[in-house]
């Protein structure tokens, strides 16, 4: 049996979060560097803040400045930082409770090995130079020996407030199209349409999944088809996706390749769009190099009867 | 031992726009759960359970974001379910809460969907990049142009009919306060006009971009005789689902489809539905999905759905009201919009619909489908208890 396939797959996007008045508060006062906790109905201080009442559910908005300085609750070594993470160095995870809040927040600390790391040690808040106003805008912890500092009195009023952030998210997987999909793609590149038929109910599929999703069945008896095929349904694609490099306008297509039970999606070419039909019998055009037909474009034939292909619509 | 009778008591929705850029998605939720609960003139004390539904992570970036929601939802320390079934999900997110009543799990259940669009791009979210495949679809107008040109073959409806649908129900949503489009200068002439993007389907056939969320209070018998309003009472309600692509899928009408309706009208003794229900709130995002729906639910014979719509029979003031909200056409932050369709349905037959109530309304459906037309929800909502 060949290799599978694989290949990496990232998937990424600028995510924006509208922060509302608590998160907003919070995080421009990182950028003036200023911690600040939520106080809760029963006089508890939450830091990192939240909107609303974890014991009543009420809305809380009675912002509190604390202190720079905290105490380690409990800590984790990270010895191989990953990208995007706080530091490029060997780090501890660390939960902080800032003096003056009765909850922890979630960082780094910047630490030689996690032999200088232990619960309950003094540790305070190093900021860093540029800070835009986000969680970052704190660079991590440091051990600290001297006194708790004091607070200073913000309330979350400041000028020119944040109101919303960039959340960039960043996925890698390493993508397998699987066996199937492996063979189907093989003999693309020999310029044969390959698919899989079910052992039960007789269908065949292409592209090939590797199990019949009606009769749940493995599939592995392949079925050449085509090449030809017929149109049965279409539509004029107008608008540009950003991410799709064809120029509109252009006819996207469900050909039901002769042989095949399930039409494939393509594009149509060789006739101008507005002339593509239902029943229009197409056949792939191949260019050099490509893994997949380019195209498919009108045969001589005349067109398909819709008797004949109604049923795969 | 039979069912425990499921009431709606409680309804809130956020006035649905493009941005929501002044609130936190947990804001967002709350204000709808807010309104939900002093409909029905409760506070967080008197929810047993919640029950939150969203479309998928992608649309927003948000990993499980039910988390970090429970504060806002007065969920701590209480059960919280998130339901996932694609743009269905708020219908089967309502279903699973009613379910919970039914049972007899829990006596009163917050259910809420929500989506904040703004916050991402759905068209990127439903196109990503695999691997290996040929790139050439464009968001989901593209995925659905080609099965309605199927359904124009198959039924012989003239072209017209997606603008006509069009166009009632953003004139619909002129009466609901609540509905993101608002526009008050249309004309039939202008959705005619308007640009064909992936064509058959025109630019103002299809649905906007929402940032919104809806919440419903669900409760037993004895939670209703509290209730300050009418209550909504549910008659009957079921899912199904099938395989996005298989040999012999009917994606004009999909069998899943079919059969949901066909569970909820046996569990309300529902014999002829164009008869028996009075309007139907269902998920049009594209304006051609009414006649096909109108048909895969049975309120009219394979082809004949366009004749509905037509001859006015599914306007405002017509026979069949459809859509009396607006619809998706004129609201849609995809993770709420199952749930808003349900919503209305029990707006409706409590009388609670303000500019857009349908007289003497007594039973209403209301549906929502999702992914690649593989999930279906939907409910029948009354104005009297089951049985009654």
């Amino acid at each position: 049996m060949p290799e599978v396939l694989s290949a990496p797959l990232v998937l990424e996007f600028p995510f924006t979060r509208s922060l509302g008045p608590v998160q907003s508060a919070f995080l421009t006062g990182l950028r003036e560097r200023v911690v600040l906790g939520v106080r809760t109905t029963d006089g508890r201080v939450l830091v990192p803040p939240v909107e609303y009442d974890p014991v009543t559910a009420e809305e809380i908005h009675d912002l509190v400045e604390v202190a720079p300085t905290g105490t380690v609750t409990t800590w984790a070594w990270n010895h191989a930082p990953r990208r995007g993470q706080p530091l490029a160095t060997p780090f501890a995870w660390v939960l902080v409770r800032l003096d003056g809040a009765d909850t922890a927040l979630l960082h780094a600390l910047d630490a030689p090995g996690p032999d200088a790391v232990r619960t309950g040690m003094r540790v305070r808040v190093r900021w860093a130079e540029e800070r835009t106003g986000a969680i970052t805008d704190i660079a991590c912890f440091e051990p600290h020996d001297g006194e708790p500092a004091q607070p200073g009195d913000s309330t979350g009023a400041f000028a020119d407030p944040l109101r919303g952030i960039v959340a960039p998210a960043r996925l890698d997987y390493t993508y397998s199209p699987g066996r199937a999909q492996t063979a189907y793609i093989g003999a693309l590149s020999a310029r044969r349409i390959v698919g899989e038929r079910c052992p039960s109910c007789r269908k065949v599929y292409v592209p090939p999944r590797g199990a019949c999703p009606t009769c749940g069945l493995a599939t592995a008896e392949q079925v050449e088809v085509g090449p030809r095929g017929t149109v049965t349904t279409f539509c004029i694609v107008n608008i540009k996706a950003k991410n799709l490099d064809i120029e509109v306008p252009y006819v996207y297509a469900h050909i039901a390749l002769d042989g095949a039970d399930l039409a494939l999606h393509a594009r149509i070419g060789g006739i101008p769009y507005d002339r593509v039909r239902m029943g229009l019998r197409v056949e792939p055009v191949w260019t050099e190099g490509a893994r997949y037909p380019d195209h498919y474009r009108p045969t001589s034939e005349p067109d398909a009867d819709y008797e004949t292909y109604k049923e795969l619509l | 031992m039979s069912k425990e009778p499921v009431a709606v008591t409680g309804i809130g929705q956020t006035k649905h726009v493009a941005a929501r850029r002044d609130v936190s998605i947990a804001g967002l939720v709350r204000e709808a759960a807010i309104r939900a609960l002093a409909d029905a003139e409760l506070t967080w004390a008197d929810i047993d359970a919640v029950v939150i539904g969203k479309a998928p992570d992608f649309f927003e970036g948000v990993m499980m974001p039910e988390l970090y929601l429970a504060d806002a939802l007065g969920a701590v320390g209480k059960p919280m379910l998130r339901v996932h079934t694609a743009g269905s999900v708020g219908g089967s997110t309502a279903l699973v809460a009613a379910n919970l009543v039914a049972a007899r799990v829990h006596g009163t259940v917050l259910t809420l969907a929500f989506e904040k669009q703004s916050e991402s791009n759905a068209m990127w979210g439903l196109s990503l990049p695999i691997p290996f495949q040929q790139p050439l679809l464009a968001g989901a107008g593209g995925f659905f142009a080609p099965h309605v040109r199927a359904y124009m073959r198959r039924s012989g409806a003239p072209d017209t009919i997606g603008s006509l649908v069009a166009y009632k129900d953003r004139r619909n949503a002129l009466k609901n306060p609540y509905a993101h489009l608002h526009e008050h200068d249309i004309t039939l002439e202008k959705v005619l006009a308007s640009p064909m993007l992936w064509d058959p389907i025109r630019y103002s056939e299809t649905c906007p971009s929402s940032d919104g969320a809806c919440a419903m209070v669900l409760t037993d018998r004895a939670g209703a005789a509290r209730a300050p309003r009418p209550p909504a009472w549910l008659l009957g309600g079921a899912m199904r689902s099938e395989p996005t692509l298989f040999a012999g899928k009917d994606f004009v009408s999909p069998q899943a489809g079919k059969d949901c309706a066909a569970d909820v009208y046996r569990q309300a003794g529902i014999a002829d539905p164009r008869r028996d229900i009075d309007a139907v709130e269902m998920y049009v995002p594209f304006s051609w999905y009414e006649p096909m729906w109108l048909e895969n639910l049975g309120f009219a014979a394979e082809g004949e759905g366009w004749k509905l719509t037509e001859s006015g029979v599914t306007a405002l003031d017509g026979d069949l009201p459809v859509n009396m909200s607006g619809g998706v056409l004129s609201t849609n932050p995809i993770g709420a919009s199952g749930m808003i369709r349900f919503a209305e349905a029990a707006l409706q037959v409590r009388g609670q619909a303000g500019e857009h109530q349908v007289d003497g309304a007594r039973r209403v459906l209301g549906h929502a489908y999702g992914g690649g037309s593989q999930f279906f929800s939907m409910w029948l909502v009354g104005s009297a208890p089951p049985g009654s």
